[in-house]
């Protein structure tokens, strides 16, 4: 048995989170085996291995409609697994739904506030739905709409606020039972880059707290910001698993050369700059030569008398992973 | 067996026995409801009043003139225990469609709910007493005002209020499971015209059932408007006849559990997916 932690700080939001041992073998909190989700016919999540560790960062990176959700479902305890095994905290979620729950906070992808009511008081009514008195949610409230940076449009009512605050508020709510696991499904998918960075700034804070974080995304930046290890899925399955430097390392090269041309379709020019770098992807709008050296490769294309209209050198990105790894973009 | 970190024990002292879950929703409900119930209590005031001069004193005193009432009973008497529940019906209609369905569609306050230890059954039991509050509360008020116009010959007619509400619950737990099931608000305007509407003219609301055709009497006997007109109308006008009100709540009573049971069927359904 882990021993009891000491006293947590007032500061802490998320003080009730521990890094303790449950019984699920290796000590992962969340493990899933030949997780599989069907609809009908169709095939959503098709056999998934996966493990969660305490206090880790981990994130579901694939485009829509690879089976992150579903898989944020059934680890949020709201959707049965139609086939293979899945326990969090040891717990099987068809058996003990609502414990498991009790112990989850859960940031769904499309906001559930009640735009009727007042910021605060969609905290209080969340709170309650765990069992908290009254007493105990106010006290919550005040600390998380410190921590969401939202104390001062506590009394305003949530539908004019802005997608970043409301998102900050699902957060804010998400946190009122100190949940050991926080997931979230796409945080940021729709806020604007500056809100984005605001929220990866709380969520880095969560993590250092010690609340494990699980993460689906079809952005490869917060993949890369956000997660300690990640697995990339498409069509249901898991198609790799590392953390996003070790992905990088082992799917794509070092650089990237990033090459345009005034032309409708870029595969004319693949043939002219074959053999340079180690390996070409012709997209609609560009071709990308994968190389460790990418001004090297700029300069064997400009040697080659090939006149692009811009060139561009960077590093290797967990787009290029996907890329390499199913053939197509992440987000169209 | 499942180790539970120690520093849950706390949390789980604090979580409130599965029977009582559904109230954290009731609160979530009547949270909502603060915000519009000064419109709310008005119009539960005006229904009334536009019924009872309308009906009870404009239709009542030609009724009374030219026929002397309905059976001897005076019209306004006759008719405000059938108001009363076909009240219940609207109020009961009122709250357990668009409400329902946005919640499963457009806020998604059922999955938010649903993310936390509440389940589909607190879910269904908390929203449920929710609209029982609002109907007991709409029953309170129409009676109240009736009472002020004479409407009631017998205190039997307090026994009326349970009765209403029961009225109101035999229709709201069938929509609900009805709600459930609708893609869009289509369903609902259907609903209206062709089932509530009828109810409301062909129940016994403003005339006896025997004026129908023979042929669509046994309907009203189907419908659990008529059973609550009936049993309000014996209780209301002094007298009552406790055997026949007794099978008017047992049928009621009846479309309750049946509903009970389609609703937590039609809500699993489309809420655990």
């Amino acid at each position: 048995m882990a021993p009891r932690r000491a006293i947590r700080s007032t500061l802490s939001v998320a003080a009730d989170s521990v890094r303790f041992v449950s019984d699920s073998g290796d000590g992962a909190l969340i493990s899933a085996r030949k997780l599989t989700k069907t609809f009908g016919g169709f095939t959503a999540v098709d056999g998934i291995d996966f493990a969660v560790q305490p206090g880790e960062a981990f994130g579901f990176l694939g485009p829509n409609g690879a089976g992150k959700s579903s898989t944020m479902k059934m680890i949020g305890c709201v959707s049965p697994a139609t086939d293979g095994e899945l326990r969090l905290f040891g717990l099987d979620p068809a058996t003990h739904g609502p414990q498991i729950r009790a112990r989850l906070g859960v940031v769904p992808q499309r906001d559930t506030l009640d735009e009727e009511l007042t910021v605060e008081e969609n905290l209080w009514i969340y709170g309650r739905y765990f069992g908290l008195s009254r007493r105990e949610v106010r006290a919550r409230s005040a600390e998380l709409l410190e921590f969401a940076q939202l104390t001062e449009r506590a009394g305003s009512k949530v539908e004019p606020l802005s997608g970043g605050m409301k998102r900050r508020l699902t957060i804010a709510r998400s946190l009122i039972n100190r949940p050991e696991i926080l997931l979230l499904d796409e945080p940021t998918t729709g806020l604007d880059p500056q809100a984005r960075h605001v929220l990866w700034d709380r969520l880095f804070r969560l993590k250092r707290q010690g609340v494990t974080l699980v993460i689906t995304t079809h952005y490869m930046d917060e993949a890369e910001q956000l997660c300690d290890r990640l697995v990339v899925m498409d069509h249901g399955t898991i198609v790799a698993e590392g953390s996003p430097r070790s992905l990088i390392t082992d799917y794509s090269t070092r650089e990237v050369l990033e090459l345009r041309f005034d032309t409708d379709d870029h595969g004319h020019h693949a043939d002219a700059l074959a053999g340079i770098g180690q390996r070409l992807e012709v997209l609609p709008d560009r071709l990308l030569v994968y190389a460790d050296d990418g001004d090297e490769a700029a300069a064997a294309v400009h040697a080659r008398g090939v006149e692009p209209l811009s060139a561009l050198v960077r590093r290797s990105s967990l787009e290029d992973v996907f890329l390499h790894l199913t053939g197509r973009t992440l987000v169209d | 067996m499942a180790v539970l970190p120690p520093d849950r024990t706390r949390i789980r002292a604090r979580t409130p026995a599965r029977a009582r879950h559904w109230r954290p929703v009731f609160g979530a409900w009547m949270t909502a409801y603060r915000r519009t119930w000064k419109g709310s209590i008005a119009s539960r005031f005006l229904s009334p009043l536009l019924f009872l001069l309308s009906m009870g004193l404009g239709l009542g005193s030609l009724v009374d003139r030219s026929a002397g009432g309905v059976g001897g009973v005076p019209y306004l008497q006759y008719v405000v225990p059938g108001i009363l529940a076909a009240q219940a019906m609207w109020v009961s209609v009122g709250e357990s469609t668009y409400q329902v369905l946005g919640a499963i569609r457009w806020d998604m306050k059922y999955h938010a709910m649903l993310a936390t230890p509440i389940g589909v059954r607190d879910i269904l039991v908390g929203h449920i007493t929710y609209v029982g509050a609002q109907i007991a509360g709409a029953t309170t008020i129409f009676m109240a005002v009736s009472a002020a116009f004479g409407a009631f010959p017998s205190w039997w007619v307090l026994l009326c209020l349970p009765v209403t509400v029961l009225v109101g619950l035999a229709f709201t737990v069938p929509i609900f499971a009805f709600s459930a099931k609708q893609e869009s608000d289509g369903g609902f305007n259907i609903l209206f015209r062709f089932v509530i509407t009828p109810l409301f003219l062909f129940s016994g609301t403003f005339f006896p059932i025997e004026q129908l055709p023979a042929v669509l009497r046994p309907v009203a006997w189907l419908t659990p408007l008529w059973h609550g007109v009936d049993a309000n109308r014996e209780l209301a006008l002094g007298s009552p006849d406790f055997a026949r009100v007794g099978l008017h709540v047992l049928f009621l009573l009846a479309f309750v559990a049946v509903g009970a049971w389609l609703a937590q069927r039609t809500f699993r359904a489309r809420l655990v997916v």
